[in-house]
């Protein structure tokens, strides 16, 4: 038997760069002090929850610019695996390597944060707030994304964006990032023709 | 990427090395589940899981149930027995007929060696063989190397003793299979009346007294011996059998310092092993059987997810 | 009407004859055997051209399973007379595990006449050993003999009681009748389903191991030196079977055998995927067995071949294979597989057409078995070289339990003539 695979990465061509590292970092430092400005002052640390594997990145990132700035506790942070709770577990994509879903705390009462680094659809951010819903029940979920390409096909809404694109369904936005041994970088892909 | 590139898991015979990596994998990442407050994942929504046990067993049935329900998966039960003129049905018929509702899963156990091929070439489920008489119990070997794997951080290289009634234990033969191709040396003993034809050629060394399968071993798994084998003339009594063959502390002592003592279950307390050592601090009895149902979970979610007849 | 066979390599071991040569039939005897006789023929002789093909005596099998009376749902002696014919098979020797069992006249009776009334080919009834095959009591061998058996066999089982064999033997040599043993010790063999080894093990099928089989060899042997009596081994499947009947024939006893074509020709390997086509009793054994039956072949321990045809249907053989029934059909597929071991080296042409007719007559004393002039004409003509794939479908068997569907064959039984009758002829070149 053959696994039915996803159109391979190899099809992909960058058309072109909407990030660069400092770019990236910029968005992030914003994104960073937004998070202290409208939730740092509430009581509770901020908890940060990143989507694996891309989000846990940002979150993780986002987590030491928080604790860097001195003028809240230091944050919270967790990270969740969605590859369980994916609604595409039956399209006969060979299966992704699960991650552990990691809470270092109780999510009970908390405002928790999602990080993602592309909101798209708005499949996995739901995803994910199935995964928080069967480890406890938060006061408040927000949503944190560095690039929101827009195409929604789920009611949801970020509260923190690092930057916005205008995208065509053909298109595909990838967050590069250090911790997985590539440049710091946003680019815009397309399918070749 | 996890690739699994099978639609049903009949043995472990056939399965790569890579294969059996995937599930041991995965397993470890389904055992978390079990230590969550809501032991629950939604994956398998949806999705029906049929236990046809045509063979008695309490706590392999309530494993892949409780396995398909963390899943989400619907689990129905069926029990039975293997022989089509107690229940008058065949085996093709009775599955066949399950087979119209369209299950995506059937985990069968059945008396007979060979069962669950016969079903998986006859319908469109995918088959989980929880055991066909003397042939294999894939999951239990699967759930055996998790077992050692989480004790011992590794397989390759270890020594594995698996002492008992050899000729008539599917356990036997999958565990062998499975160790042999992580790389562990096994040593399979008992005494020669229980021991198969050809049995070398399995992948093991063999022996006719445990002593020696036990010398340095880092993992002793003993099998059940079944009181019903003492009506032929394969061995006089209990007695004489926990007497010569069983694992007591001082035939433990042979081991590593550190070695474990592992069981398939049930155990027959005083005969194949002495209660002080089933208690004892080097038994693992009870984790393997935790370990089974995250082992059956990683099975159904590799099997399960996928669209039916993508093959 | 008369028939001539043109042109054909005609092979009669029996009369040392193997050479070109046209063979004549008039009112169902061999008339006469040369070359050039077709030119003579009349208008009253039908001349069918034979070129290339072999023609020897009718091929007589030995042992059969035609599933009449009692279970015609597998076979009858109707459809299990039409394989035999398309096998190339004048004679079938039909064992008496029927349903009831051929343990007295009237069963006989019943078998001979329904032969005569819808048999295609000569059938000559075995008879039982003991009263319904039970292995206690003696059976009516003298009123089954004056009915038209020609041997005595409990096969389907053997007679496990060495007082029993011993009785046996000496009544059925009162009455001039050799006694067939299936060899098995049932203790030994305890319903195994395969050959105990390697193969058995991997797969975790219960098993019988091949002392089974040459224990009682061994000590059939010994009775049959103490009452000199006829006794044939049926279907031989081990290697130490074969060596303790080489040793026997040595002493001068009166013991022959026979082999199976499956069993020159698959290993305990093809039950490994538990494929039930592939179950038999005795069992599918290993490599080194197979090649002492092919040795015993070439020396002449092994008298014949005997296709042991037991046809099953689907109920009994698409089950688990610990529960299926032992057996497989063989008529349609005796020439082909046979003939490899012609093409093997193991046996001449002319020691593949004896093993098949002249020496099964002789172990059994039937006619037949020889184009003598002046003998019956029961003739087969076979194309050696003839290539077909084995369909299980298009058999004419009413089962279809065989491990060789799909699987390519060269040779094939071309005309089968009993008494001077063509009852098969094959379509393509005869129709």
């Amino acid at each position: 038997m053959s696994p039915r695979l996803p159109p391979p990465d190899a099809d992909l061509v960058e058309r072109r760069e909407l990030l660069d590292a400092i770019g990236m970092g910029r968005a992030l430092r914003r994104m960073a002090y937004e998070l202290v400005e409208r939730l740092g002052h509430e009581g509770d640390a901020i908890y940060l929850v990143g989507v694996r594997t891309g989000g846990a990145h940002l979150a993780s990132r986002l987590a030491g610019m928080i604790r860097e700035s001195g003028d809240t506790p230091a944050p919270t942070l967790g990270a969740v695996d969605i590859s369980l709770y994916r609604d595409d577990v039956f399209h006969g994509l060979p299966k992704p390597e699960i991650g552990p879903t990691e809470l270092p705390e109780s999510i009970d009462g908390r405002v928790i944060v999602l990080v993602d680094d592309v909101l798209f659809t708005g499949r996995t951010v739901r995803a994910a707030m199935d995964v928080l819903g069967d480890y406890g029940r938060p006061r408040a979920v927000k949503l944190a994304v560095l690039v929101d390409r827009g195409r929604r096909e789920l009611p949801i809404q970020p509260d923190f964006v690092g930057t916005v694109v205008q995208t065509a369904a053909t298109e595909s936005v990838r967050v590069m990032l250090k911790e997985r041994g590539e440049w710091d970088r946003v680019v815009l892909r397309e399918r070749r023709a | 990427m996890m690739v699994f590139p099978h639609k049903h898991l009949l043995g472990i015979e056939r399965l790569a090395p890579e294969d059996l990596t995937t599930i041991l994998d995965l397993g470890d990442r389904f055992g978390e589940i079990a230590a969550r407050p809501i032991k629950k994942v939604p994956t398998l929504r949806g999705k029906t899981v049929i236990n046809l046990f045509l063979e008695p067993s309490t706590r392999t049935r309530t494993s892949f149930e409780i396995a398909a329900k963390r899943l989400s998966a619907d689990a129905v039960n069926i029990s039975g027995a293997s022989s089509s003129t107690v229940k008058g049905e065949t085996l093709l018929d009775t599955a066949q007929n399950i087979d119209a509702m369209s299950p995506d899963i059937v985990v069968l156990r059945h008396a007979q060696a060979g069962a669950a091929a016969l079903l998986a070439t006859r319908i469109r489920a995918s088959v989980v063989n929880a055991g066909d008489g003397a042939h294999e119990h894939p999951t239990q070997a699967l759930l055996d190397c998790a077992t050692i794997r989480a004790h011992k951080g590794k397989i390759a290289g270890l020594r594995v003793a698996i002492c008992g009634d050899i000729t008539h234990s599917r356990v036997a033969r999958s565990d062998v299979f499975a160790l042999a191709k992580l790389g562990a040396h096994v040593q399979l003993a008992g005494p020669r009346t229980l021991l198969p034809a050809g049995a070398a050629e399995l992948g093991a060394t063999v022996h006719d007294r445990i002593e020696p399968a036990l010398e340095g071993a880092d993992v002793v798994i003993m099998l059940r011996i079944q009181k019903e084998r003492f009506g032929a003339p394969l061995f006089p009594n209990t007695r004489e059998y926990s007497r010569y063959f069983g694992l007591n502390e001082r035939r433990l002592a042979l081991c590593q310092p550190d070695a474990i003592v592992m069981h398939p279950g049930p155990i027959n307390r005083g005969v194949e092993i002495d209660p002080a050592v089933a208690d004892g601090s080097r038994a693992v009895i009870l984790e393997q059987v935790a370990r089974g149902v995250s082992i059956r979970m990683a099975i159904l979610y590799l099997l399960g997810g996928g669209e039916a007849g993508a093959e | 009407m008369d028939l001539c066979l043109r042109a054909g390599r005609v092979i009669d071991p029996r009369s040392n004859f193997d050479s070109e040569a046209d063979v004549f039939l008039r009112d169902g005897r061999v008339a006469e055997i040369g070359p050039g006789l077709a030119g003579a023929a009349g208008p009253g002789t039908r001349v069918l051209d034979v070129r290339g093909l072999w023609v020897m005596p009718g091929l007589i099998d030995l042992h059969t399973h035609l599933r009449e009376p009692g279970q015609e749902y597998k076979e009858d002696i109707a459809s299990g007379t039409r394989a035999a014919a398309a096998g190339g098979f004048t004679a079938v020797c039909a064992m008496p595990n029927t349903v009831p069992p051929n343990d007295c006249r009237a069963v006989t009776e019943l078998i001979v006449s329904r032969a005569r009334a819808v048999g295609v080919v000569r059938v000559y009834p075995i008879g039982a050993v003991s009263k319904g095959q039970k292995g206690e009591e003696l059976a009516e061998i003298g009123e089954m003999k004056d009915a038209g058996i020609v041997a005595v066999s409990d096969d389907g089982r053997p007679v496990m009681s060495s007082e029993l064999l011993r009785r046996a033997m000496e009544y059925a040599r009162t009455f001039g009748l050799p006694l067939i043993q299936h060899c098995e010790d049932l203790t030994l063999s305890q319903g195994g389903a395969m050959n105990e080894g390697v193969v058995s093990t991997r797969a975790g099928i219960r098993a019988q191991p091949a002392a089974a089989e040459s224990s009682m060899v061994a000590r059939d042997i010994e009775i049959c030196a103490m009452t000199g009596a006829r006794y044939h081994v049926a279907h031989v499947s081990t290697a130490e079977s074969v060596a303790l009947i080489r040793a026997a024939k040595r002493r001068g006893l009166p013991v022959t055998c026979e082999v199976t074509p499956h069993h020159l020709t698959l290993t305990d390997d093809a039950c490994a995927g538990y494929d039930t086509h592939a179950k038999c009793n005795p069992p599918l054994r290993t490599t080194a067995d197979l090649a002492a039956l092919q040795e015993g072949l070439r020396d002449g321990t092994i008298d014949a071949i005997a296709t042991d045809h037991a046809p099953h249907s689907p109920v009994e053989k698409d089950v688990e294979f610990e529960q299926a029934a032992f057996g497989m059909i063989g008529l349609e597929t005796a020439v082909p597989l046979s003939l490899e071991m012609v093409r093997a080296g193991v046996v001449s042409p002319a020691r593949w057409v004896a093993l098949l007719t002249a020496s099964p007559a002789h172990v059994l004393g039937l006619p037949g078995g020889s184009l003598a002039v002046g003998s019956v004409a029961d003739v087969t003509v076979v194309d050696p070289e003839s290539s077909w794939t084995i369909d299980a479908d298009a058999l004419k068997s009413r089962s279809k339990n065989t491990p060789f569907g799909g699987r390519a064959a060269r040779g094939r039984a071309m005309l089968t003539i009993v008494g001077g009758n063509v009852v098969f002829a094959e379509e393509k070149r005869f129709g």
